[in-house]
């Protein structure tokens, strides 16, 4: 079970307390409605699915039910950092070398 | 019957106490103290078991953890039957019963060993090659025998009636075994102040300290020390010591899973005491300090009973007092079952001969053997034992070829050297290491915050290993976060060191197919099926292991891994690091079901929903159903009613008069904020800013990719306050896709978001009688169609407490529901019941709110959509707001394959004969006498008898099913074709009159 850090919370909360809900800084259009079926494509349907450095959004479901983002590498199932909904990707991650 | 082979002085069990106990059917006594293998063998006895494939008679090989032979069942009752406890690790209690297994009619006399004749025919990938023909026996014929023949222990065949725990701990130092290391370790880290765990599988704490006569440490002996040292741990409130503790598994970020055996080694476990309690712990820091398990030594009939580990003898000696035969001979290819020998020479036991596979070792173990008058023979292997049902003899040769000479013994002890403990270092991603010179696997590469220490490090000798664990225990602790302390490092006197020995066969383990030199003696797994492997094209060590199925048995190959691997390395040609270690997998040794299910079982593994209005229908004898976990009232039977009639007769009276309805479960939302309304229009297809306050509006809302999500009736109760409705099974989810948005599209909108599901009971009064019902009980709300019409909500009070009345309908009747806190639910729907009465109202399930809505073509998200069903194909485009520029789903719904031709659309089907109820999700085609497979083109989604219709009635998702109205189409079912007509949806009073009736 995984030990993932609630960056509303300030504090680390077992797995169990959250959800996982699909991939990060994919952003909603504001004109969806006059997208193209290219990029609608994009938007809906494609996600990266990478080996290693995922960026995704958790919910801390049974705690505060916030949403926010984390960084975790896939091949470990380590997390590096978490941060909250809204805030840009970071570029810098901690303990990616460990 | 007396303990003859309990040695007067020797061991640590203190004789007062006697228990009684007995093995299949006999009885015996034992010492309280002793585990069931000690015991026994203080009564001369052996033979304990047969083993899986060929029914040999097994005896003890160890005195811990690692048996993979002695496997018994205890019986404590009728339900209480736990098989395949190993003997050497199960404590004995007075009255103790227990059964040898995997042998009829008796142990000594198994007529199963016939198999044992016919092993030639069950080398290793038997059931591969030999099962696989002809196709149909394999159901009929091979696998019902296997079945029955396969598996050791019977599983008990009555409910569990022993209850257990869990619990969750946190640490900072985790320190995994009790031996001489992890004591020194946790002492170390809990100086620190830091929270300690120290948990150990023995009842007692030690280690090899159990059975190392030669360990001295702060003055005392060894296992004293270790006592000493448990009680100081144990008074200190940061230290928490757990005996008869397994770790199991080591999973991601230091979450360490452990199984306490509570109350498994008690007379009388009290009731309120669990049978096992399941440790979850978080730890900063983890010290594996798990020890090393010997190795047999691979030579052939190596199994026979009496032949056991050099250590475990020890252990049955200066442990329990216990020697494990009168003349024994001592098989070597290290200096550790030296020591057994001379504590055993000592103990007034004679030891025929010490028997040594090395050419000319030297070192103070073999001149006080020497010393002692043990015959000592140095390049020479044991190539075969004597006896069957108890070794008689061990037959010597020098390895090289030569002279065989035959002494009798009743007891070998081996050591082929020591393998270190990696399991839980395995288990968290760590990577071992070959180790050439010491021929060992040691931790390599770590994954976790975690250290090896002692002789799972592969650390040799007690000084070295206290040396270590120590300075490891602190430091583990100061990693997590404690202030280092100024504690006193135990000084060791005097220590034992162990280390080389062999990997693989031995000279007596030939390649003559006819011998039996067991390597893994669970899986009863020979050198010669592990070569046969490797001829028959294995590479992989992964390969070797499935084929043969070295290292699978319950024992995972504690005693077995190194030995298969270097055979498969040697037959390769290869060295070990290029063949590979398997993988370690959870759970080190089993676990029960129990322990991982706690207390989730029965009425506690999913949580059971009821309404506020639950125990009156209870009272007048509703049947209920599960919905999700709610449990709601299915249909109330009258005395001598089945379910139709029932539901016919609730169907009539609320169209005919009035029914109440528990809608208690309907999922509740309030949206609340000053953006509430541009929040809802963007979250539904329909438009929302103009509801005005005091209305209602059915909604819809869709995911993003334009399918139907959920729906429901949503009022608005002021500008910034909308009661939203999502269905019964719908609302956690709908309350989640709500929050996303909320939370991470459209933060900007001032919007508060509360499940309000539970507080707010919910009464359906349905009928043209409706009104009358409710109108007596109702204070401030003005009940005229004209303040309050069809599909409004108004806030106000009935029967004294709040209410928020809707009139809407879910039957297409004239229809409130009276919306209560949930604590006056009960209360309520008895006041309303009573005035129901006085009209001839009825109580109604949700078989007939089902069947009264299908009447009016009513759609149920979930039955009648299944996730890739539009607005359009539901015939819902009326409530996709036209003129809104965005909501969730507005782009998905406009994709290409949403908006094409010939899509499934729902609507209604009418059976040609009138009293043929469909089947929901029948098939439905065009052309019946089309050859199979047919094209189908939709299916039923909702089928009923409808006694207000007066015939069966039924919806469906038809492909282009609304061009097709007036059309027939074809249900075949297995007892014929069934011919429908496509209608529209609605069957029952199609201008919607009666909702003002």
């Amino acid at each position: 079970m995984l030990l993932i850090r609630c960056p509303y919370c300030e504090e680390e909360r077992p797995e169990l307390e959250f959800r996982n809900a699909g991939e990060a800084h994919i952003a909603r259009s504001p004109n969806i409605a006059s997208e193209s079926d290219d990029d609608f494509e994009k938007f809906f349907f494609i996600r990266s699915n990478p080996k290693g450095i995922i960026y995704e959004r958790w919910r801390h479901m049974h705690g505060c039910a916030r949403f926010f983002n984390a960084v975790r590498d896939t091949v470990s199932d380590r997390f590096l950092m978490t941060y909250k909904a809204g805030e840009p990707k970071p570029v810098k991650l901690p303990g990616a070398a460990k | 019957m007396s303990a003859t082979f309990r040695i007067a002085g020797a061991g640590r069990l203190k004789q007062a106490k006697i228990a009684g106990f007995s093995f299949d059917g006999r009885p015996y006594t034992g010492i309280e103290g002793d585990t069931l293998a000690s015991a026994l063998l203080a009564n001369g006895v052996h033979l304990v078991g047969r083993s899986f494939k060929y029914h040999r008679p097994r005896g003890f090989l160890s005195a811990g953890a690692e048996e993979p032979n002695a496997l018994v069942e205890i019986k404590r009752d009728a339900a209480r039957k736990t098989p395949n406890v190993r003997a050497t690790v199960q404590e004995l209690y007075d009255g103790l019963t227990a059964q040898s297994q995997n042998r009829w009619p008796s142990l000594a006399f198994d007529v199963g060993a016939v198999s044992s004749i016919a092993s030639p025919m069950l080398s290793a990938g038997f059931y591969y090659k030999t099962f696989m023909w002809p196709k149909a026996a394999w159901k009929n014929l091979y696998e019902p025998k296997i079945r029955a023949a396969a598996g050791l222990g019977v599983a008990p065949d009555q409910p569990d009636p022993d209850h257990y725990s869990a619990r969750f701990a946190h640490c900072e130092v985790l320190v995994l075994g009790g031996g001489a290391a992890g004591i020194a370790a946790a002492l170390a880290a809990a100086e620190t102040g830091a929270r300690v765990i120290l948990a150990d599988e023995q009842a007692e704490f030690g280690g090899s300290l159990r059975f190392e006569s030669g360990a001295k440490i702060e003055g005392q002996d060894g296992f004293s020390w270790a006592q000493s040292a448990l009680a100081k741990l144990s008074a200190m409130d940061n230290v928490r010591v757990l005996p008869r503790t397994t770790a199991f598994g080591y999973y991601a970020q230091n979450f360490v899973g452990l199984v306490e055996r509570v109350s498994d080694h008690l007379q009388n476990p009290g009731r309120d005491l669990p049978r096992e309690r399941l440790w979850q712990v978080r730890a900063k820091r983890v010290v594996l300090a798990t020890g090393a398990i010997e190795r047999h030594m691979v030579f052939a009939d190596n199994d026979r009973p009496g032949i056991m580990l050099a250590s475990a003898a020890r252990t049955y000696l200066n442990h329990y007092g216990v020697a494990v035969g009168r003349n024994i001979g001592v098989y070597t290819a290290n200096d550790s079952a030296y020591a057994a020998a001379i504590d055993l020479k000592k103990a007034g036991i004679n030891v025929a001969a010490i028997v040594d596979l090395r050419d000319n070792p030297t070192g103070p173990a073999i001149d006080e053997a020497r010393a002692l008058g043990i015959q000592v023979n140095f390049g020479r292997a044991v190539i075969r034992a004597g006896g069957k049902l108890r070794v008689s003899s061990m037959t010597v040769q020098p390895k090289n070829g030569g002279g065989e000479r035959s002494i009798p013994v009743d007891a070998i002890l081996m050591s082929a050297g020591w393998t270190p403990s990696v399991h839980l270092f395995s288990q968290s991603r760590g990577k071992v290491a070959f180790n050439d010179e010491t021929k060992r696997f040691v931790p390599g590469i770590y994954a976790q915050d975690c250290v090896s220490v002692g002789a799972c490090n592969g650390t040799d000798g007690l000084s070295a290993t206290i040396d270590e664990a120590y300075a490891a225990g602190a430091k583990a602790a100061k990693d997590a976060g404690s202030r280092p302390a100024k504690g006193t490092k135990p000084k060791v006197d005097a220590g034992e060191s162990w280390s080389r020995g062999m990997l693989g066969a031995a000279p007596g383990a030939g390649a003559d197919t006819t011998v039996k030199a067991f390597v893994d003696f669970q899986n009863d797994v020979t050198a010669k099926d592990i070569r046969q492997a490797v001829h028959e094209g294995m590479r992989s060590i992964e390969h070797v292991k499935r084929f043969t199925t070295n290292g699978m048995a319950t024992d995972q190959g504690k005693t077995s891994n190194m030995h298969g691997l270097a055979i498969a390395a040697e037959t390769l040609g290869k060295p070990i690091p290029q063949v590979g270690l398997t993988t370690f997998r959870a759970p080190y040794t089993p676990v029960t079901f129990g322990s991982i299910v706690g207390h989730a079982r029965g009425p506690l593994f999913d949580p059971t929903r009821k309404t506020a209005i639950h125990p009156w229908a209870e009272r007048q004898g509703a049947v209920f159903e599960d919905v999700g976990q709610w449990k709601r009232a299915w249909y109330f039977p009258k005395p001598g009613e089945d379910i139709h009639a029932a539901v016919d007769r609730e169907c009539v009276t609320v169209r005919k008069t009035a029914g109440l309805f528990d809608a208690s479960t309907l999922g509740k939302i309030e949206v609340v904020g000053p953006d509430a309304a541009k929040f809802m229009e963007l979250l539904y297809t329909n438009p929302w800013e103009k509801l005005e306050p005091g209305r209602c509006r059915y909604g819809i809302m869709l995911r993003e990719d334009g399918f139907i999500y959920d729906d429901g009736v949503v009022g608005r109760l002021a500008p910034d306050r909308f009661h939203v409705t999502t269905t019964t099974g719908g609302a956690p989810r709908v309350m989640n896709h709500m929050e996303d948005y909320l939370q991470t599209e459209f933060p900007h909108l001032n919007v508060w978001l509360t499940s309000i599901t539970e507080q707010w009971a919910v009464i359906a009064v349905q009928g043209p009688k409706s009104r009358d019902i409710i109108a007596p009980l109702v204070e401030g709300i003005d009940m005229s169609d004209e303040a309050l019409p069809h599909m409004s909500v108004r806030e106000g009070r009935i029967c004294g407490v709040p209410t928020r009345l809707f009139r809407m309908s879910f039957s297409g009747e004239r229809g409130f529901e009276v919306n209560v806190p949930a604590d006056y639910g009960e209360a309520v729907w008895e006041a309303l019941w009573a005035e129901g009465q006085k009209h001839g109202a009825c109580a109604y399930g949700t078989e007939s709110m089902h069947v009264l809505r299908a009447e009016k073509g009513y759609i149920i998200v979930g039955q009648d959509t299944d996730g890739t069903v539009t607005p359009n194909d539901a015939g819902l485009d009326w409530a996709v707001g036209k003129k809104k520029t965005d909501f969730v789903g507005i782009r998905g719904m406009a994709r290409p394959d949403l908006v094409a031709k010939g899509r499934k659309q729902l609507v209604g089907l009418k059976t040609r004969d009138p009293k043929v109820v469909l089947e929901e999700g029948a098939q439905i085609v065009a052309d019946p006498k089309q050859a199979i497979p047919m094209k189908m083109i939709g299916h039923v989604t909702s089928s009923y008898w409808s006694q207000n219709c007066g015939r069966s009635i039924a919806l469906g998702l038809v492909a282009g099913g609304r061009d097709r109205t007036g059309e027939t189409l074809y249900v075949p079912m297995p007892n014929g074709v069934i011919e429908v007509e496509v209608t529209g949806m609605v069957f029952f009073d199609e201008k919607g009159e009666r909702l003002n009736g």
